[in-house]
């Protein structure tokens, strides 16, 4: 094998970018993650599982409108609106009960959502496999330094930092966000002084559920949909947001920027064992920085 | 549990153990052994979560590590049988302190997210080493000694290596050594005031879960005859823990109930439903909701410790 040769070939550079394109959809979802982890504490299993259903719904709302690029663009924001809905029943329902308990019964609870949303998309959507095509309008490629870029890939480069944009807005610059902070910190106090922080940590879950749901949505044209694709994607999200510092969201940008590049760049040295890089440099960064590169709320 | 009632009772118990096969079918014959090396699997993780704190979130990588070692050396080495089936839970005990070594540095949930992440390495590296591992087609036609090959015979080698680990933890939970983790659980600044080497004692019973954790995988090598990677893979890990905190995690024989009950239920659900996880998922959603000290825990009061601040 031939490490060298790979690595600087004409194609690396290519591969980093759609590796980049990759990158925006793990940061969106493991900043919903991060969000829900930093707020509300709840090591959220089932994240991938809003994930999933996210890119189902979206593939139901472009089959109901029947394609073309306004089907496609209204999936995108529907279907991560029912995600939000789901998110909205599972905290009012029953994580606002269950604050109190212990990390390990509130990461067990969200596994047994995991198991349950599981198989309800599975009674929703059957067991088939499901893909979307690209919208026209997204097809072919544009030419980055003489190398081949998908548009999509293109598109979901630009998505990644105007979510990212959205979401500093959203926190640091609105109330709602600068409550949610505080509770982040502190939320019996943040209580004490009178505000609802049951609302605030809804409108958290909610928030967080949107953009698993959005990512889901946004990942639906580049891969087979299918049952079990929350199963590895959880586990990414949960790792980016361990290396980030858990609830810091710049760290969940740094952390998926650090896995999605071990991930296409391991792919393109080692094809057998590329899945092995991501995990390997969470290894290292953690046995480094045990808490994580940047700092957290916890 | 009542202490005069509990002679009899084992009593009744190792009876009914041994006298099953002669009483059941092939199939359920089969079954029990898949029940009784997954209750010591259940226990072992109890080892670890329930008596010393420590969120073990990636036991079953042991217990695959376990399994791969034993049937690696029965399929590859010429070394006679007990030999692999001593390298198996040896293997899984040198992972779980090399992984041991790394992650005990890290408190609570970031322990144990570190360990699913090296489990998750574990797995990545078995499931696509084809030429060593057999990839994600796993190992099947393991051959197995003789006299411990037909289902019966694999049963009561089960039966008995269980029943031997389990004693054996029973016995650790009981001594100084058990004390001791137990105490680094309620309230690990006090033990480490009256001179326990935390550190230390946390490591220890970690090696000794991931060993008898191991010794369920090779015990999975004699019932099953193969191995997979799937048996690593971390939502096992998971499930595993649901079954001690069904059981009640701060019971010794509550994860062996766990165990009983949860591998019965997918062997009888799935033959009438497509749907097992649905149904595993609710009965986990009322445990935690309705029974936080599992099934055991309700009738044998323990003290719970409390969570401490900033996780």
């Amino acid at each position: 094998m031939d490490f060298a040769a790979n690595l600087f070939s004409a194609g690396t550079l290519s591969q980093i970018l759609v590796g980049l394109s990759r990158t925006t959809i793990l940061f969106i979802v493991s900043s919903g993650m991060s969000l829900i982890l930093g707020v509300l504490r709840i090591p959220n299993v089932a994240h991938g599982s809003l994930y999933m259903i996210g890119a189902f719904a979206a593939w139901s709302v472009i089959q109901y409108l029947g394609g073309g690029l306004p089907a496609f663009l209204a999936a995108m924001i529907v279907a991560p609106l029912i995600v939000a809905a789901v998110g909205f029943v599972l905290e009012r329902g029953f994580f606002s009960y269950l604050y109190e308990r212990e990390h390990l019964m509130l990461l067990l609870l969200t596994f047994a959502f995991m198991l349950i949303l599981g198989d309800l998309v599975k009674i929703v959507w059957g067991p088939e496999y499901r893909s979307v095509t690209v919208p026209a309008f997204f097809q072919g490629s544009a030419e980055i330094f003489g190398l081949p870029l998908p548009w999509y890939n293109l598109f979901l480069l630009l998505v990644g930092p105007c979510i990212a944009v959205f979401l500093w807005l959203v926190i640091n610059r609105t109330n709602l966000g600068k409550i949610a902070r505080a509770a982040a910190v502190d939320g019996e106090m943040v209580g004490a002084v009178g505000i609802n922080t049951g609302w605030i940590f809804a409108f958290t879950f909610v928030l967080g559920s949107f953009l698993a749901g959005l990512g889901g949505a946004l990942i639906a044209p580049m891969v087979n949909i299918s049952l079990g694709m929350d199963h590895t994607l959880i586990m990414e999200t949960f790792l980016i947001v361990i290396i980030g510092g858990l609830g810091n969201m710049w760290g969940a940008l740094l952390g998926s920027l650090i896995f999605g590049l071990t991930q296409s760049l391991g792919i393109l040295v080692w094809p057998q064992f590329g899945i092995a890089f991501p995990y390997l440099a969470v290894v290292a960064v953690l046995v480094v920085r045990p808490r994580g590169l940047l700092s957290s709320t916890w | 549990m009542r202490r005069s009632a509990a002679p009899l009772l084992l009593l009744l118990l190792t009876a009914t153990l041994l006298a099953l096969p002669q009483i059941l079918p092939r199939f359920h014959t089969y079954v029990a052994a898949i029940v009784l090396l997954t209750a010591l699997l259940a226990t072992s993780l109890n080892l670890a979560i329930g008596y010393t704190g420590l969120y073990q979130f990636g036991h079953a990588v042991f217990y695959g590590v376990g399994a791969y070692g034993t049937a690696l050396m029965l399929t590859r080495s010429g070394m006679p049988a007990p030999i692999a089936f001593l390298v198996g839970p040896l293997a899984a005990a040198a992972l779980s302190l090399v992984m041991g070594v790394i992650c005990i540095r890290l408190s609570k949930l970031y322990f144990g997210m570190l360990q699913i992440s090296l489990g998750s390495l574990v797995w990545a590296v078995v499931y696509r080493w084809y030429s060593f591992t057999g990839g994600d087609d796993g190992i099947h036609g393991i051959p197995i000694p003789d006299a411990i090959a037909s289902p019966k015979g694999s049963y009561y080698y089960t039966l008995i290596v269980t029943a031997l680990c389990v004693f054996a933890m029973y016995r650790i939970v009981r001594s100084p050594f058990g004390k001791a983790i137990q105490g680094i659980r309620d309230n690990p600044v006090r033990a480490a005031a009256i001179g326990v080497d935390v550190k230390l004692h946390q490591l220890a019973s970690l090696v000794i879960a991931g060993f008898f954790g191991g010794v369920a995988g090779s015990l999975f090598v004699v019932v099953e005859n193969s191995v997979f990677p799937d048996m690593m893979f971390w939502t096992f890990s998971l499930e595993v823990l649901i079954m001690c905190l069904l059981g009640g995690m701060y019971t010794f024989f509550g994860p062996f109930v766990g165990a009983s009950v949860i591998v019965l239920l997918r062997v009888f659900a799935s033959i009438h439903t497509r749907y097992w996880s649905l149904i595993l998922g609710t009965i986990l959603t009322l445990v935690i909701i309705f029974l936080p000290d599992g099934v055991l825990g309700m009738f044998v009061r323990r003290p719970r410790p409390k969570e401490s601040t900033g996780a």
